[in-house]
């Protein structure tokens, strides 16, 4: 008897010694909103089968130590979402994220939470948040962009830049503006998104045609610009940046205010002025770059959780100079320009904007309303017209001297509507239909032929996408679309040009009118698009995820690829689309890996892209007119295929002092012909290193170094001309890429409180602190200027 | 169900909107006929002393199209001459032509022609002046030399500056301003 209670003693105090050692695990994690992937405040992590529970942080983590090895039910709750259960197998600390559905978005913490229900977790995508915009309050889109690793730009001169993902731009980048998509005439190289930089509070850029919801033809990607979540609750506040730089003498002031109400009523209100002269290089005024911007933009309306609408409008007007030296009248000046050090024309400083010079005005309005439906989910529906009115002058003579060379204006009408089932745990689907029209009108008046014609264009499209959480670790989406584009143009075309672009053989059924010396034509396109996505991600652990996904998309040619058949006046060489151009299709693959721990945080993005029937214009040779010999670009099409590489690594050294570094490498090949695409951007690195200390009224310090390679993969396009007034062959070097450059840049800011609700920021940047010459590739003004020298930039940001 | 009807009825809505808003003014555009558009330069040269009148002519009638200028040259020219020159600019896409020659005139001082030769066939000098007493080239003298056959261009800079060094003298290279026409004759010299 002694034996046994002496072997059970064993056993037990055995077993008892065993659950002291063992019973040391910490499961901890942190509980996300579903919706939008923001932490989770007070939500209760209950063990059924332990009776032990704890609840989550301001950041959403929670804790539970002291566990033993074994199962654990779990129930997730809290006050506005639904409970969820869920079982976990304890073996050795774990850590979790655990989704909550967040169905009321009331918190008496006031926590803007992002603007959508975008659900970004299998896409290669990139949020930019306040703070970061607020830096390029006196700049642009275009450039605030360019803070993301894969994201460059396309520009003439520094005030007109146009974003470019992972080597695409213009027509393959849809821009989203409060849910609306941007039509502007995007299709020209020198014309920048008319968006003002300030109404957004949050961009999103998806890199890749994944998202399926906003268009089908976005075979480079998305960018999103959304502003603030409305929060249920009696508030007034707002914004004023007021900016001073000294290169360009000018100024930059935003304003925005907001009113919220318990009940859901809000309206909020923002505007935005600038004012540059003539920037300026390290050597030299670049005469004639003034820039004046003004922007206004009203929003209001009702947000309840059962339903709501918005009602949305704003104005911005550019009137933006063009470098006076840029201006050409043959191919003997662009050989002048190209071999020439300095630009042709210097003046000193001014304010005035002359020829040439763009005028573009853009209003946008939208009505949108939605209404949930009780354990199925949610219906929206949107209407949105866009206005926009752009002028374009040119150095002309005589009477036509304040005339514009380009009056085009578009008008855009656009109705859509979806809905969400975003009832089930783990599952949601989004069905929408979209429907738009759109109508181009080339003002005669001006005196010169038009650029592109008159036209109606008809959409309709059809997308159904879903997205499912596999598990607590894996996330996949599907989507399909469907596109259908119709166009009905009206042009005229020289006779001349139509037998030399042999139209004559197959397009002769068109003609309708006979104008001596033109066919007045009438093509009718009809395009059918279709696209689809599929992505995965996988959490591995709680420090590292991996995406991969697969895009397929179709764009139809665009109005300036169809039909640009003639000079370019401000562009100065001739452009010639082409009727036969077909439809672009995109194949793309990506995967990404993301690694995150306290100090550091990751990110490899990789992409493959096959565009077949890839649609680009490049020199072709010159043609003879009275004004002597032009060069001339023509649009073609090959099989395109893109690769690349972006890094992006973010690491806290110290308490104090973070580092990061951006990286991006791609590669363009021109299959057809065997070899390199034009207008790829050249490697880039950008390191930087920084100081913030909180004590010291928030004080933030930061120097950047951007390093961009010379770019030596571009296609030989460089052709010979004969000058007869020198009586040479001279070749014309259209396609040698700048040298590589490396610029320094400085930020630093402050903020200090002057009341309970007010604080102010004072910050001093000083870009291209070392005054550098450098010309970049992808600036068209290369040819004739250095690009910006030192500037330095005052900000005074108040927040009340 | 009930909201599959919204929707359906939603997008029957939407179509017919669009097809709507779409029945709008239907003209056909009206067509541009360039008003600044220069297809013809005419230089008439006159023999000081007598002889035979030199035409050159360069003309291209579709503008910016892709018909190459049509380029006629009289005869040749005799060695040794001094040769009174006037120049004809027109738009001959329009009838009557559009004398541009006259909208030259009236803005003188923002128009400047220069002459050059290969082969050092001929040299040229201006006739005329502007307001500001510097040289147009509506009116200029060519004198030949030597026999021998080569190039004669003539350029037409807008808002050159006529003050750079060697411009009033006929030198281009300082000139800037941008180039309305420039048209280039195979001349002979016998």
């Amino acid at each position: 008897m002694t034996k046994k209670i002496f072997f059970w003693a064993v056993i037990c105090i055995t077993s008892l010694t065993n659950y002291a050692q063992e019973c040391t695990i910490t499961f901890k994690g942190s509980v996300i909103d579903f919706h939008d992937g923001s932490a989770i405040f007070g939500a209760t992590i209950y063990i059924k089968n332990l009776d032990r529970y704890t609840t989550s942080d301001f950041d959403g983590t929670f804790k539970i130590d002291k566990l033993c090895k074994g199962k654990l039910d779990l129930v997730i709750s809290h006050v506005s979402c639904d409970t969820k259960n869920i079982t976990v197998n304890l073996l050795e600390d774990t850590t979790r994220e655990i989704n909550l559905e967040h169905h009321i978005e009331e918190l008496k913490a006031v926590s803007i939470k992002s603007a959508s229900n975008f659900n970004t977790k299998t896409k290669q995508s990139s949020i930019l948040k306040n703070d970061v915009i607020e830096k390029y309050s006196n700049q642009n889109l275009g450039d605030a962009l360019k803070e993301i690793s894969g994201v460059s730009s396309i520009n003439t001169g520094n005030t007109i830049v146009k974003p470019m993902i992972n080597g695409l731009h213009s027509s393959r980048v849809v821009v989203m503006t409060n849910n609306v998509r941007l039509q502007d005439q995007e299709w020209g190289i020198e014309h920048a998104p008319n968006v003002d930089i300030n109404t957004a509070d949050k961009i999103t850029v998806v890199k890749g045609a994944n998202s399926l919801e906003f268009g089908g033809d976005a075979i480079g990607g998305v960018i999103l610009i959304e502003p603030n979540r409305v929060i249920l609750k009696d508030s007034l506040f707002g914004k004023s940046i007021l900016s001073g730089q000294t290169n360009g003498r000018g100024f930059s002031f935003h304003s925005s205010l907001t009113k919220t109400t318990k009940k859901g009523w809000y309206v909020t209100g923002k505007t935005t002025l600038k004012k540059f002269g003539d920037f300026q290089s390290p050597d030299y005024v670049l005469t004639n770059t003034g820039l004046n911007s003004k922007a206004f933009s009203l929003q209001t309306g009702l947000k309840k959780f059962e339903y709501g609408f918005n009602f949305y409008y704003s104005y911005i007007n550019n009137e933006i100079g063009i470098l006076r030296a840029s201006h050409l009248g043959n191919i003997e000046d662009l050989v002048n320009s190209i071999n020439a050090k300095q630009p042709s024309v210097i003046d000193d400083f001014s304010y005035n904007i002359n020829s040439p010079s763009q005028d573009v005005t853009h209003q946008l309005v939208k009505a949108d309303y939605y209404k949930r439906f009780k354990k199925l989910g949610k219906l929206e529906i949107q209407y949105d017209f866009q206005d926009n009115k752009r002028f374009e002058y040119d150095i002309r003579v005589g009477d036509d001297r304040n005339k514009a060379a380009i009056d085009l204006n578009l008008t855009s009408h656009g109705l859509k509507s979806s809905f969400e089932f975003d009832a089930k745990d783990n599952q949601r689907y989004k069905v929408g239909v979209a429907g738009a029209y759109q109508n181009n009108f080339a003002n005669p008046e001006t005196g010169v032929r038009r650029l592109i014609p008159d036209y109606d264009k008809y959409d309709f499209g059809f997308f159904t996408i879903g997205n499912f959480n596999l598990n607590d670790k894996t996330t996949l989406d599907v989507g399909l679309r469907y596109d259908y584009n119709y166009i009905n143009a009206k042009k005229f075309y020289l006779k001349s040009r139509w037998n030399e672009r042999n139209y004559d053989t197959e397009f002769n059924n068109l003609i309708i009118g006979d104008f001596n010396t033109q066919w007045l034509v009438n093509p009718e396109f009809t395009y059918h698009n279709l696209s689809a996505s599929a992505g995965i991600s996988y959490q591995l652990n709680e420090g590292n995820k991996i995406l991969f996904n697969y895009g397929l998309s179709n764009r139809a040619p665009n109005p300036s690829e169809l039909f640009s058949d003639g000079l370019h006046h401000s562009a100065a060489r001739i452009e010639l689309g082409d009727l036969r151009i077909q439809q672009e299709t995109s194949n793309r693959v990506a995967t990404s890996y993301a690694f995150r721990n306290d100090k550091t945080q990751f990110l490899v993005e990789l992409f493959f892209n096959h565009i077949s029937n890839f649609i680009y214009i490049e020199p072709n040779g010159t043609e003879q007119t009275i004004r002597g010999a032009f060069p001339a670009w023509e649009y073609k099409k090959t099989t395109a295929s893109l690769f690349g590489l972006d890094v992006s690594l973010e690491h806290q050294i110290t308490k104090d002092i973070n580092f990061s570094n951006k990286t991006s490498f791609i590669r363009g090949k021109d299959v057809d012909n065997d070899r390199d695409l034009i207008d790829i951007p050249a490697t880039r690195t950008i390191n930087s290193v920084g100081y913030n200390n909180k004590k010291w009224h928030n004080f933030n310090a930061n120097l950047e170094s951007e390093f961009v390679f010379k770019q030596n993969l571009f296609p030989d396009n460089n052709f010979e001309t004969y000058v007869p007034t020198t009586d040479t062959n001279v070749l014309v070097d259209v396609s040698s890429s700048p040298e590589s450059y490396h610029l320094l840049n400085f930020r630093s800011d402050a903020t200090f409180k002057i009341s309970k609700k007010t604080d102010l920021t004072i910050g001093l940047t000083v870009t291209n602190l070392l005054d550098t010459n450098y010309r970049e590739y992808l600036n068209r003004l290369r040819y004739f200027a250095d690009d910006l020298g030192r500037n330095y930039v005052l900000q005074l940001k108040i927040n009340y | 169900m009930n909201s599959m009807k919204t929707i359906k009825n939603l997008a029957i809505i939407a179509f017919f909107a669009t097809t709507f808003i779409a029945c709008s003014n239907d003209d056909d555009p009206i067509p541009v006929n360039e008003e600044e558009l220069i297809t013809t330069v005419t230089a008439t040269l006159v023999p000081q002393g007598g002889g035979t009148t030199i035409t050159l002519v360069n003309k291209d009638l579709d503008g910016d199209g892709p018909n190459l200028p049509e380029t006629t040259v009289s005869g040749n020219f005799a060695t040794n001459t001094s040769y009174t020159g006037t120049l004809s600019i027109l738009n001959e896409t329009v009838s009557p032509a559009d004398n541009i020659t006259l909208e030259i005139k009236e803005e003188d001082k923002d128009h400047q022609f220069f002459f050059s030769f290969t082969n050092s066939i001929a040299t040229a000098t201006y006739g005329d002046v502007d307001g500001d007493g510097n040289p147009v080239g509506l009116e200029f003298n060519l004198e030949t030399s030597a026999s021998g056959s080569g190039n004669f261009t003539i350029t037409l800079r807008h808002e050159p500056n006529k003050l750079g060094s060697g411009v009033s003298s006929g030198d281009i290279a300082n000139a800037g301003g941008e180039t309305d026409v420039q048209v280039t004759f195979g001349i002979t010299v016998e």
